[in-house]
């Protein structure tokens, strides 16, 4: 019960008209910027570090907490409207979102995003307020081992969006991996795939690639069909916000997505993608309807995975405010941050600035509720997005992509990928090869790659680090059930219906 | 308490931080207007550095106002080739790197070097430490140093990426108590974080990294400090120097500004007095407290002879640990 004498003084700091004042200002800037593809949470906060030297360590805080939430809410507008992901946690809303958007129910992708966020933001706050200590424990017991038996858990994740032919996935899958690799290899600091150019040593951002295959691949395939009279986009079909229908096959996801989400975020190399890609596939499995995937939009595969990252962000809270762990490129800021008010963040930042933190937390509530209020009437607006005719629309949807990729480092190279990319995208969805699945190999395979290697790095080359290890062995067991377990389910089925005197092979 | 006007102030700096600090009010007639460089992207040592002399030249009245350019990647090597060309001869400019470009040009093999630009100043240095779990058997740099000697392999250190400052100290001193760099069980994490992270969950038997990221957890005791690579014991950290302990290195990890190529002797002249102006003020003494930077003064021809030596010996080890 101290933790909620903590959290009522924390509200009492918040609660203050200037600080509100600087809460509403965050989560506005957050939304924004959250919608454009170029800029980050971590890149505004660091532009707007110098404001620490004018306002109190409360309000600043208050209003980068404001920004962090913002930014997990406004990058999934583009990702369902556009099919433009604004930040790499909303990638894997696009793929439903947009289906969604494209046949009507944009609206409705927007309401269950939106109020998932708030559902998932309010329950990951909470668990930052309440189980802070317990969940650390948990995330720094997860070793190299252990991350690399998460990534073959995530992997079976491709498997929900391979689409029809497991051959053209995995494919799409390995050409995710090489564009994954591109760059300095951080083991051994040799450059990789690089042919000798300086701007490829920090690889490929996976915001460009997914922009340049969703959104540039998309217009481009739009654009030759212009006359085919196909895909014509339907932009209100219904109701404006979810249907009694649509909230019943909403809030499973969400809590669903909040469980998954949080206590991987708070894994100091958990990120905010890979909890998305598992809550879409647990979806997938668990929707009774899986014919709406990938073809009108299913509005669990939005409403999970939007979930899932806003419970993640709050979770990064945890190592950040526990231990002083900055986990992520914004937590890295907001802690410089802390060391220009010369406030030490450490292990000993909750006893020490206690005032500080509760006030953070209880601003996180209210970025919430702020967000969702702020959110859900700009629906009506974002919808109308889509009675622009076509070719504007797309036109509309070139120029934001190119803006967007140019702002995130200035570099005409990176114009350059965006279009190569945006080209073969084109190619694959003209011959039919699925495209996600080349943007999770690119998160995906390379930190499997650096978790493997790390953890034979430290086990001198024992691979039975994977399987002495409990936590590991659990995480692999699981990905083998995930994995084997339909199809030995089908096998018995199939054997019991045949009756047990065929064995197989002898059909 | 904020009053009304210190809130006006301040939303009025939202309003100029949001236009990326590019505005450049003039406020003190006379002096001049400063560029700045920064070869990584915004948040980062390099990036807080420039931020942190721009806000203390602001107040020191030293410039009028300043633009800061980031172009970020590889370690300061794709910023660095635009500097020496597209920025020659630009006497109100100065760019920041430090050690990590050293190393990223040589491990990166880039065409351009530090050879072709102006050493103005070497500002900051933030000296490593050496720490271990709490649980952890070593109680000193002699313990740690003597599991290395029987068996390197048994021993993963954990630090940042590979062929970094932290990573260069581990490669120094392995060669200084005999122990073969390529042997060595290096394990590079991507942000002080991760690292972090890897100790206190003992999947490491040790880190190396700069002192800031660990010294917060070595005051709470999650970490042990077995030696720091200063040049002589610090005030208020109970441990002792590398050397102190036995092994013959010392290491900062330093930063400093730079001007282009080209530029006149008189522009030259005149910018390392200012920035000498700058880092004798109270301010900066006050700004480099806070981040636990330590100053380490050095200006022109004495900064360019360091930076040779030390360019040299990074090399060296780079090699050993087979990446130069």
């Amino acid at each position: 019960m101290e933790t909620l004498g903590h959290l009522a003084h924390g509200f009492s700091v918040a609660f203050t008209p200037v600080n509100l004042l600087w809460c509403l200002l965050g989560t506005t800037l957050g939304t924004a910027i959250g919608v454009l593809p170029g800029l980050g949470p971590a890149l505004t906060i660091a532009l707007l570090l110098p404001i620490t030297y004018q306002v109190a360590p409360e309000a600043s805080f208050i209003l980068f907490a404001g920004i962090y939430y913002g930014a997990m809410y406004g990058g999934s507008t583009t990702s369902i409207l556009l099919n433009t992901p604004g930040e790499s946690a909303t990638i894997v809303t696009a793929l439903e979102g947009n289906r969604m958007a494209r046949s009507g129910r944009g609206g409705a992708a927007l309401a269950t995003s939106a109020i998932g966020s708030f559902v998932a933001g309010t329950i990951g706050t909470m668990g930052v307020a309440f189980l802070a200590p317990v969940v650390v424990k948990f995330a720094l017991a997860f070793g190299p081992a252990e991350y690399f038996s998460l990534m073959v858990l995530a992997f079976i994740t491709v498997s929900a969006v391979l689409g029809s032919s497991s051959v053209r996935g995995l494919t799409s899958l390995f050409a995710g991996f090489v564009i994954g690799m591109i760059g300095v290899d951080l083991q051994t600091g040799q450059p990789r795939f690089t042919f000798g150019m300086t701007e490829l040593l920090d690889g490929v951002d996976v915001i460009i690639a997914a922009v340049g295959l969703f959104a540039v691949g998309e217009t481009l395939y739009m654009a030759s069909r212009r006359y085919a009279g196909k895909d014509e986009i339907v932009p209100l079909k219904g109701s404006l916000y979810m249907t009694a229908a649509e909230w019943g096959r909403s809030w499973k996801p969400w809590l669903r997505g909040a469980a998954i989400g949080f206590p991987i975020g708070a894994m100091p190399a958990g990120g905010a993608e890979i909890p998305t890609f598992l809550s879409y596939a647990i979806e997938k499995k668990l929707s009774k309807h899986k014919e709406e995937f990938g073809t009108v939009g299913a509005i669990e595969g939005v409403a999970g995975p939007e979930a899932a990252n806003n419970a993640s962000a709050a979770g990064v809270l945890v190592p950040m405010l526990t231990l002083g762990l900055p986990t992520s490129a914004t937590a890295a800021i907001m802690l410089s941050a802390f060391q220009s008010y010369g406030i030490n963040p450490g292990p000993l930042l909750l006893t020490t600035q206690g005032d500080l933190v509760w006030g953070l937390i209880a601003s996180l509530f209210i970025a919430n509720v702020i967000l969702v209020i702020l959110n859900l009437p700009l629906i009506g607006l974002w919808v109308r997005l889509l009675k622009i005719p076509a070719p504007q629309l797309y036109a509309g949807i070139l120029v934001f992509a190119t803006v967007g990729t140019y702002g995130i480092s200035q570099s005409p190279i990176d114009l350059v990928i965006l279009y190569l990319l945006g080209a073969a995208g084109f190619l694959m969805r003209r011959f039919d090869f699925p495209t996600a699945p080349v943007i999770i190999g690119m998160i995906l395979g390379p930190l499997a790659e650096t978790q493997f290697r790390r953890a034979m790095t430290i086990s001198n080359g024992d691979w039975s680090v994977f399987y002495t290890h409990k936590l590991s062995l659990t995480l692999l067991t699981l990905a083998f059930i995930g994995l084997a377990g339909p199809h030995i389910w089908a096998f018995i089925e199939h054997r019991r219906r045949r009756g047990p005197e065929h064995v197989p092979g002898d059909a | 308490m904020l009053n009304r006007r210190r809130f006006l102030m301040s939303t009025a700096a939202v309003g100029a931080g949001l236009m990326t600090s590019h505005l450049s009010p003039a406020f003190a007639e006379g002096a001049p207007q400063i560029q700045l460089f920064v070869p990584a992207a915004p948040g980062g040592g390099w990036d807080q550095t420039a931020r942190t002399i721009d806000q203390v030249l602001r107040s020191e009245k030293l410039i009028s106002g300043s633009q800061i350019t980031n172009v970020g990647g590889a370690g300061g090597t794709v910023g660095l080739p635009q500097f020496i060309s597209q920025w020659n001869g630009k006497g109100n400019s100065l760019m920041v790197a430090g050690m990590v470009m050293v190393g990223a040009i040589i491990a990166n093999k880039a065409a351009n070097n530090l050879t072709q630009v102006t050493p103005i100043a070497r500002l900051t240095g933030e000296f490593e430490a050496l720490v271990v779990p709490a649980e952890s058997p070593f109680k000193t740099a002699a313990d740690f140093v003597a599991a290395l000697k029987a068996d390197p392999t048994k021993v993963p250190v954990a630090g940042g990426s590979a062929g970094g400052s932290d990573h260069i100290l581990f490669g120094l001193i392995a060669k200084t108590v005999g122990v073969p760099a390529t042997n060595l069980s290096y394990v590079p994490f991507a942000g002080g974080g991760e690292a972090l992270s890897a100790l206190l969950g003992n999947q490491v038997a040790a880190g190396i990294s700069g002192f800031g990221e660990f010294s917060e957890q070595v005051k709470a005791g999650a970490l042990r400090l077995l030696a720091i690579s200063a040049d002589k014991r610090q005030d208020g950290i109970d441990a002792p120097t590398l050397k102190e302990a036995g092994i013959d290195v010392e290491l900062f990890n330093w930063r400093g500004v730079f001007a282009p190529p080209g530029i006149s002797d008189a522009d030259k002249a005149a910018m390392v007095k200012m920035i000498e102006t700058m880092a004798k003020s109270d301010a900066w003494t006050t700004e480099c407290k806070n981040r636990n930077w330590t100053p380490i003064l050095l200006t022109g021809d004495d900064y360019a002879k360091f930076l040779t030596e030390d360019t040299a010996r990074i090399t060296a080890i780079l090699k050993d640990l087979g990446l130069a």
